[in-house]
């Protein structure tokens, strides 16, 4: 029989869920911007007014359709804290009203980056998918923005095709209220698919970054073999697809064609990004040949063309490794801070970032970063201020 | 086994030097050598009548998998492809002369593990599926197990049919060539899935290692989003199907459910294992509840249970922060040394492992870890 090693006698922390969400009390004063808050629809009763007559029926009528067998219920209603849930009965995230005391007051958010996950991308009905991210978009400028200018909002688009995507970015990419358009890790084709380059186009033409959000499902099993059992697999396994995004994107030479693209990847940690640099490097020596568009190693359009937000934030068993971690990411003007609110998984601003690292980069992570990609004034930010990689 | 299961930690901290051959100083176990079926005609003599009419009139050539394509400079170094006047337009890793001569011999392996990854799993008849395997594991025996004693062999199975999986192993379990049984890490269903359970009560009953390697073709895409356009792209999201892989093995029990099992990962990539073992020990952390027969850490399980081969590195070119993803490995007894011939992951002997390594760490990642695993 095998022995019990003894890194199994640590034991695992309160159940995140039943950790108080707001312990913002003796906290130093520090500009936080959080990008990744989840806002949600009260009831898709709230669309009816944003949509046309058609398109209500519509909604009415047949509603809302995906890959259906694709589901993998999760631990908890809505996903969420359980303290997140507004006294006012409505879903968590609903709630302006709330959201602005429990979220940005509670923890004094300078910013929020609003991903709402509206399952619009996801429709089997690209026109109503198109009909359902204009009603969106409309309500986030009307409801969300516009009364709380604090929030920026992220543009829905029925990603899955190219041309539709584009015409709501035209539409509302100029718009101040949004902050980057939102696309979904688990897309139907690898996101260097020609498909999704008109989409591309429209976000370059429009200067707007690209969220990418844990989360989604294209139809096709979510992994490489086969379809999983567990929640625990669906949500542990995230990282698997952010990681086949990245090697799509990159090694189709999106990046080639459209050199000013920048990419977010939200909720999805960044571990694992150091050790997928090294391997598409090595192949790249080894099979550039394939891909002679490539001008750069793999690791330099990576460097150069993505930002990554910090939760779930990574939890090495020493704190010499996150350290590590960063030395090899060697990102640290592009780590952002998220709570992921309301969300189980939740990351606290006074204590999701290890509280070793030199100030200077807790700051560009809180704040600072952010700031500089989504053109946010926090008023005293000291840009470029991240302290080289390695100085943790 | 115990000695093996304690995750020992790595106290020293490996240092880059001058000259990186720490590792191939001494006695060498190599954990991932192909060898290839030359063609289909070398199994008629194995293959019952049937299926020797059939495979000489049908269309059928092969599995309707392309690991390797033939002219990608990553299937085989350019050093190893035959020239010979008899040999040329064979397939290197198909002749045992070769290995002997260009593995074996200049690298002075003490044992070598083949891997044939002949996916018979890709082929939809399963019937011809098991009549492949058997013929293929026949001539494993004949030609490479009786030709050399170094060599020891995974067996092919059909694990598209499990039941028949575990009668191939059943038939082979008790030859002492057979040290592992051979599964693609591209499948139609992940392997923790219980319809696997009689591959690995088979194993288990042999004390068989259960080996993954990368590739395979289960008509499924190779990625969760669907089918890459390009093959750099599909052999750079092959380490991805592995993390699925360990995920589910764990999340599933198999290794409550078999605790002696052992499960190697080849071809794999290794670098990536830290990054996983934090990040599925803080989703049990969050959902231990979905799964509640996982009663330890999964990294616990990670240490315990799987090693994982040293081809391809998926290094950093900073020796320091190779040193580092060594280290944070948290374990001495994971890394199995391979040189995974005849493919071209590495140009010269001392690119092997390109990082000096203190002497009993280099040791065991060359010798003692699979001396240990197989049981050699």
């Amino acid at each position: 029989m095998l022995e019990t090693p003894s890194v199994a006698t640590v034991q695992p922390p309160a159940h995140p869920a039943e950790q108080p969400i707001a312990a913002a009390a003796s906290r130093q004063r520090t500009a936080i911007i959080d990008c990744d808050i989840h806002n949600a629809l009260p009831s898709e009763k709230t669309l009816h007014k944003y949509l046309s007559a058609r398109w209500r029926r519509h909604l009415e009528t047949v509603g809302m359709r995906g890959p259906y067998g694709s589901a993998y219920p999760r631990l908890y209603p809505n996903a969420a804290r359980h303290d997140a849930w507004p006294p006012s009965g409505l879903p968590p995230g609903a709630d302006l009203d709330f959201l602005r005391a429990q979220l940005l007051d509670g923890w004094q958010i300078d910013y929020g980056i609003l991903n709402c996950l509206f399952g619009v991308g996801g429709q089997l009905n690209l026109e109503f998918g198109a009909a359902l991210a204009q009603a969106m978009n409309d309500w986030q400028v009307a409801e969300w923005v516009e009364p709380e200018p604090r929030l920026r909002a992220s543009l829905l688009v029925p990603y899955e095709d190219g041309e539709l995507a584009a015409a709501e970015i035209d539409r509302m990419g100029s718009h101040p209220a949004f902050a980057q358009v939102l696309l979904i890790a688990r897309t139907a084709q690898p996101l260097g698919a020609r498909k999704y380059w008109k989409l591309y186009e429209a976000a370059a033409r429009h200067n707007l970054p690209i969220g990418i959000h844990f989360g989604g499902g294209g139809g096709g099993p979510i992994t490489g073999s086969g379809w999983p059992s567990f929640y625990i697999e669906d949500h542990g396994g995230m990282p698997q697809a952010f990681q086949a995004q990245i090697i799509s994107l990159v090694y189709a030479g999106v990046f080639d064609h459209f050199p000013t693209l920048k990419f977010v990847l939200i909720e999805g940690g960044f571990a694992w990004l150091p050790p997928l640099m090294w391997r598409m490097d090595a192949l790249w020596q080894t099979l550039g040949a394939e891909v002679p568009h490539l001008t750069q190693p793999p690791s330099s359009y990576i460097r150069k063309h993505f930002w990554l937000t910090t939760q779930p934030i990574e939890e090495p068993p020493q704190r010499a490794y996150f350290d590590q971690l960063l030395d090899h990411l060697n990102m640290n003007d592009r780590l952002m801070f998220a709570t992921d609110y309301p969300h189980w998984d939740f990351d606290a601003p006074d204590r999701a970032i290890p509280p070793h690292l030199d100030h200077r980069l807790r700051r560009a992570i809180m704040a600072d970063n952010a700031a500089v990609l989504y053109g946010l004034d926090i008023g005293d930010q000291e840009i470029g201020s991240a302290p080289e990689n390695g100085s943790a | 086994m115990s000695d093996t299961a304690n995750a020992t930690r790595i106290q020293t901290t490996a240092q880059p030097a001058a000259q990186n051959v720490a590792i191939l100083d001494g006695p060498l176990i190599d954990c991932d050598i192909h060898n290839e079926l030359p063609n289909l005609d070398t199994l008629h003599p194995y293959l019952p009548a049937h299926w020797v009419d059939y495979v000489t009139h049908s269309a059928f050539a092969a599995p309707d998998v392309n690991d390797y394509p033939r002219g990608s400079p990553l299937s085989a170094r350019a050093d190893f492809i035959p020239v010979g006047e008899d040999e040329i337009g064979t397939r290197p890793g198909s002749s045992l002369r070769h290995i002997q001569e260009q593995v074996l011999d200049p690298w002075r392996v003490e044992t070598g593990i083949l891997n044939c990854t002949y996916w018979v799993q890709s082929v939809h008849d399963e019937y011809l599926a098991a009549a492949l395997a058997t013929a293929l594991n026949t001539w494993q025996v004949e030609h490479w197990l009786e030709g050399d004693p170094r060599l020891r062999a995974s067996i092919v199975v059909p694990s598209q049919n499990p039941m028949a999986a575990a009668a191939e192993i059943d038939r082979w379990g008790a030859h002492p060539g057979f040290v592992q049984v051979l599964l693609p890490v591209r499948a139609q269903a992940l392997y923790g899935n219980r319809r696997y359970d009689p591959i690995f009560e088979a194993a288990a009953r042999h004390e068989l290692v259960i080996g993954i390697h990368a590739g395979g073709a289960s008509g499924l895409p190779p990625s969760p989003v669907g089918w890459p356009a390009t093959y750099i792209e599909e052999v750079a999201g092959i380490a991805q199907i592995f993390q699925s892989q360990v995920i589910n093995l764990i999340a599933e029990g198999v290794f409550d459910r078999f605790p002696t099992l052992r499960v190697t990962l080849i071809e794999s990539g290794f670098t990536w294992l830290p990054s996983l073992m934090w990040r599925i020990d803080k989703e049990w952390k969050g959902l231990r509840s979905d799964t509640p027969w996982v009663k330890r850490l999964p990294s616990a399980y990670m240490l315990d249970h799987l090693r994982i081969t040293t081809q391809p590195l998926d290094a950093p070119t900073d020796p320091r922060q190779f040193a580092q993803i060594i280290q944070q490995l948290d374990s001495e007894e994971l890394l199995l040394f391979a040189t995974d011939y005849p493919h071209a992951r590495f140009a010269t002997p001392d690119a092997a492992f390109p990082v000096d390594l203190p002497h009993t760490l280099a040791h065991k990642i060359r010798y003692a870890n699979a001396q240990a695993w197989y049981r050699l």
